[in-house]
């Protein structure tokens, strides 16, 4: 991680930060967002900012937020939270050969830090895990740099957004911004014509199971959408190859 | 200065873990190890049905029935996130684009 001194002082580093820094604008921008959207939803300062700084994932944070509020029970929140992170379980298990021969604290200390940008980043620079300590360690510190820039980017905007939003009327419904941000990623998302399918069949049964309680339309509906589509995909016309670009 | 919602800062410290179990996944084993296919294919699908559970009745639904009305904001700043997405492919322009439509509509005409 980033505090580590064998990191730190590694010339990867500093290009990794470097390289990062092109993209800290449109993490800040989000962050900002993210943090107005979060308290005008409803949620206290301290509660908000906690969000930004440890639960660190904008998508889960801005999913959970009207979870919390309605007062839906932990269990539910918790999953939703996990199902939006999904995408991260694959990134776990591409840059596992990369992390291997690292003690378990420092392997999960990188994944936590770790989120879409420096993960594509990384990724992208080095196609394949180094096989030997000098690559390794260069390797890791050129994730470590990404994932400081990223992680001050993040939560630095975050607590402007947090602050700026209490001077902004609740008249206004700015919450709806972080809706908005949710529809965004969703349609970053809708690569393949099933996943539009997921999407499509989860949203119609979110709303049709509305009255459940505890907020469990989320989870049928999650449950409904992925098992429909594992059904649906076996046939011809979902084949992959048929897959939207 | 405010009152804290322990309950509330339990679930924010929940969720986090749900992010380092999230993303640390496949990096708590030493051993390598993979999922069962099926369950790799449901990844696939999973990320995208959440967040259009979650989204979808909050743009469509009022206190947990269909609008009945097409004098709400929300529905036309939703179209237009949507369009503006996938002209730039940019998720900031999303939420700029659909908030010129939801705050005029809001604010000007009380939709």
């Amino acid at each position: 991680m980033f505090f580590r001194r064998a990191n730190f002082s590694h010339p990867e580093f500093q290009v990794g930060m470097r390289d990062f820094q092109r993209l800290a604008p449109g993490i800040a921008a989000w962050g900002l967002m993210t943090g107005v959207a979060m308290v005008k939803s409803g949620l206290g300062v301290v509660e908000s900012l906690l969000m930004a700084v440890l639960v660190f994932a904008g998508s889960a944070q801005l999913a959970a937020t009207p979870l919390i509020i309605a007062g839906a029970p932990v269990w539910v929140i918790l999953a939703t939270g996990f199902c939006v992170n999904l995408r991260f379980v694959v990134f776990s298990l591409h840059l596992r050969p990369y992390l291997a021969h690292l003690p378990l604290w420092e392997r999960v200390g990188h994944g936590y830090f770790t989120a879409d940008l420096s993960y594509v980043l990384f990724t992208r620079r080095f196609a394949r895990p180094a096989t030997e300590p000098a690559g390794r360690q260069a390797q890791e510190a050129y994730l470590a740099g990404n994932d400081l820039v990223n992680w001050g980017a993040w939560v630095g905007s975050s607590v402007i957004g947090v602050v700026l939003a209490n001077f902004i009327p609740q008249a206004w419904g700015l919450g709806f911004a972080g809706i908005l941000c949710l529809i965004g990623i969703l349609s970053s998302l809708a690569t393949t014509r099933m996943r539009v399918v997921s999407a499509t069949i989860a949203g119609a049964v979110g709303v049709v199971a509305y009255a459940l309680p505890l907020k469990l339309n989320i989870l049928v509906a999650i449950a409904v959408a992925v098992i429909l589509c594992l059904g649906l995909e076996r046939l011809p016309l979902a084949r992959p190859s048929r897959a939207v670009p | 200065m405010m009152d804290l919602d322990w309950q509330r800062i339990a679930v924010i410290i929940a969720l986090a873990l749900m992010t380092v179990l999230a993303r640390s996944f496949f990096l708590f084993s030493g051993k390598a190890w993979s999922l069962p296919h099926w369950a790799q294919r449901g990844l696939q699908y999973a990320p995208i049905a959440a967040l259009a559970a979650v989204v979808v009745p909050e743009v469509v639904t009022v206190q947990g029935h269909l609008v009945d009305t097409w004098r709400d904001a929300r529905l036309y700043a939703a179209a237009v996130g949507v369009a503006f997405f996938f002209w730039r492919r940019d998720v900031l322009i999303t939420v700029l684009g659909g908030m010129a439509v939801y705050l005029p509509l809001h604010l000007g005409l009380g939709w």
